[in-house]
């Protein structure tokens, strides 16, 4: 019978199933970061059990890591006890750690790929939702919670039932001005926050096919935002020569024996899928979330909706009570709406295509007065490389805060943070409610859309731009 | 871990869909290197007024809700971040299960790992539960896990479905790694075999 990529991935990790049980699951490369470890590594010690794999695990710092110069001191002491202490476990436990003082430190959803670690057909989880970015190189990638962390730390596997299948197409050609990140962000639109719970979700389609390696980082990255267990795309041409050459991506003869099974990956023709959803590209607009879920989501060329209009009850509460904390009226068009700050950066939107985007176009522009804009690099050799390239002048010059790698204000565990009542335009994956400060009001966009809200002062359809 | 087996308790319900794990425990909380005392910062944003006391319009500060051992939500409960201290912060503050239409993938499984019941009811059993809560002043009910079964004193007899593997977990308070390590000989056949080209 046909398979899917997901039953391929799947099918060849089960180290044992018993009927009515969930399977064991074999792990091939399990991403470590600060958070969501230190339990899990103190459920090792009480337990009196070692690491399986320390050669496939890895860790970097970065939820909580200070954006400023790496020269100052963490001045938040239980962050800085958070990030010791994996140090101290990396040490213990022989784990690969990109610390604050590697070249190759950055988040961990961008480093994995960025260091050759994430390649296809392999499974990779992590203490962290936006796992499924890894996806887009035809990996099962999922997040986990940190009993999961410490299940996987000491056995290499984790017990897992089988989730169905959901492909959605996204077929055409993406307008001018129109990205990967407006495609995600349509997906959860139309099929909401828990559209995809229970399911892995495969993107194909002209629209997808058509996407860099980092865009379709960018569509993966937002698959937890519709409730998948993972998103993953078919790996080809683009997968392939994205990882040559690549720290630890094969080389030499292992390179050719790895490509050549990870043609065998893509979904065949047949194969079924337990559920399939076609949207189109070509009329896609740029999008812009208005309320506390990424769910909340329209067109840049509409208005706040009106909470009486929608289908139910607990619709209209909830629209209700986000545009009470949004402080939105019903009616407003989007593009009125004010802005106070600009997050460029997260595992959804900090790689170098993206930061170019930005910089194409607040090249030669200003940040509007009263707006303060920051942009954060993922990595390291990200912040390298687009100073090398001149980008971090262009922000600078524009007004942009330009800043050391990190999670940064996605999720403002660290100094980054929105004070009550800001309203920020955000490249990041998450609106919730005090998502990026207590209060903050979070609208989710583009790069693109982000940089010409900075300069405008509010949002605009950057489609009108000449630059986009 | 610590059996589930029959649990009576207080009903407390928290009427918004979409609760997510931001809202459950802020990431400023995240810090701790410890599984314990989340249960003081649940719900920080929504519980406390900026000037740190109770606000009295968020519904677990009523009167009536205090120590309460089963949480009534509505659809997506726990959606966003895999952060476990989301279950740790509603078992620390006294939540053993957590009733829903429908609950966000990976926080339905942190609770397993806890100890902790989520049950998915239809969206119909969820608004009766709510009707009864909202109707009756120290509202309890009795879930029963080996018969999978939720009833009141009035007459109320909910089935529900759990996975047999976890309710087996639950019940016999199980550690999942011990289980999996079981298997180390597997384990270890399976990388012997395994295609792997780094």
């Amino acid at each position: 019978m046909p398979k899917t990529l997901f039953e391929k991935i799947w099918d060849s990790h089960v180290v044992h199933q018993e009927s009515g049980q969930p399977a064991i699951l074999y792990i091939d490369c399990h991403l470590v970061h600060e958070v969501t470890s230190p339990q899990a590594f103190d459920g090792l010690r009480l337990n009196g059990r070692r690491v399986r794999r320390p050669d496939l695990t890895v860790a970097t710092m970065d939820h909580n890591v200070p954006t400023w110069s790496r020269a100052l001191p963490i001045t938040d002491p239980i962050a800085k006890q958070q990030i010791e202490t994996l140090e101290r476990n990396c040490q213990e436990f022989g784990i690969r750690l990109y610390g604050l003082d590697s070249p190759e430190q950055g988040i961990v959803h961008v480093i994995g790929p960025e260091l050759g670690f994430t390649q296809p057909g392999m499974t990779i989880v992590c203490g962290d939702s936006h796992t499924s970015t890894h996806g887009a190189f035809g990996a099962l990638a999922f997040g986990i919670g940190t009993s999961e962390v410490e299940h996987v730390l000491a056995s290499q596997c984790l017990l897992q039932a089988k989730p169905k299948t959901f492909r959605i197409t996204f077929n055409g050609k993406l307008p001018r001005g129109v990205t990967a990140k407006d495609i995600i962000l349509r997906i959860i639109g139309e099929i909401g926050t828990d559209g995809a719970t229970g399911y892995v979700i495969e993107y194909a389609g002209e629209a997808i096919r058509n996407l860099s390696m980092e865009e379709r980082m960018t569509v993966c990255n937002m698959s937890i935002e519709a409730g998948a267990r993972a998103g993953m795309i078919a790996p080809d041409e683009k997968t392939f020569a994205y990882l040559a050459g690549r720290q630890f991506a094969p080389q030499g003869e292992a390179w050719e024996k790895a490509v050549a099974y990870w043609k065998t990956l893509p979904t065949e023709e047949g194969a079924t899928f337990d559920r399939e959803l076609t949207l189109d590209a070509n009329t896609l607009a740029p999008q812009v979330t208005w309320g506390t879920s990424p769910g909340m989501v329209t067109d840049i060329t509409s208005n706040v909706p009106d909470p009486e209009a929608m289908p139910t009850e607990n619709d209209r509460k909830a629209t209700r009570r986000a545009l009470e904390y949004m402080g939105l009226t019903p009616g407003t068009p989007l593009q009125e709406v004010k802005i106070d700050r600009v997050f460029i950066g997260s595992c959804t939107n900090s790689r170098i295509e993206d930061l170019r985007a930005a910089a194409k176009i607040a090249k030669g522009k200003k940040v509007a007065a009263h707006v303060n804009a920051m942009v954060v690099p993922g990595s390291q050799p990200i912040k390298k490389l687009a100073e090398q390239e001149g980008l971090d002048v262009i922000f600078r010059e524009a007004g942009f805060d330009w800043r050391e790698s990190g999670c940064s204000m996605c999720l403002a565990m660290n100094p980054d943070v929105l004070q009550p009542g800001e309203r920020c335009a955000s490249t990041s994956n998450r609106n919730f409610e005090g998502r990026q400060g207590a209060g903050g009001r979070t609208h989710l966009v583009s790069p693109e859309m982000a940089a010409a809200a900075a300069i405008a002062g509010h949002f605009v359809d950057v489609r009108e731009w000449d630059n986009a | 871990m610590k059996p589930f087996t029959v649990h009576t308790g207080l009903v407390a319900s928290l009427d918004r869909v979409n609760v997510d794990t931001d809202q459950i425990i802020p990431k400023q909380f995240l810090k701790r290197i410890e599984r314990t005392g989340f249960g003081e910062a649940l719900f920080f944003d929504w519980r406390f007024n900026a000037d740190g006391s109770p606000n009295p319009d968020f519904e677990l500060n009523q009167s009536r809700f205090q120590g309460a051992s089963v949480l009534l939500a509505r659809d997506n409960f726990g959606c966003g971040s895999s952060r476990e201290h989301a279950p740790w912060a509603l078992n620390d503050y006294g939540f053993i299960s957590v009733i829903a239409p429908s609950f966000a993938d990976i926080f339905y499984n942190n609770c397993f790992k806890n100890g902790m019941l989520p049950i998915k009811l239809s969206a119909e059993q969820v608004e009766e539960l709510f009707q009864r809560t909202k109707t009756n002043e120290g509202y309890r009910i009795t879930i029963d896990l080996e018969q999978e079964v939720i009833t009141d004193n009035a007459g109320l007899r909910l089935e529900f479905k759990i996975d047999p593997f976890r309710r087996e977990c639950l019940l016999k308070g199980l550690d999942d790694i011990g289980l999996t390590l079981q298997h180390t000989d597997k384990i270890s056949a399976y990388e012997a075999q395994r295609v792997a080209f780094r």
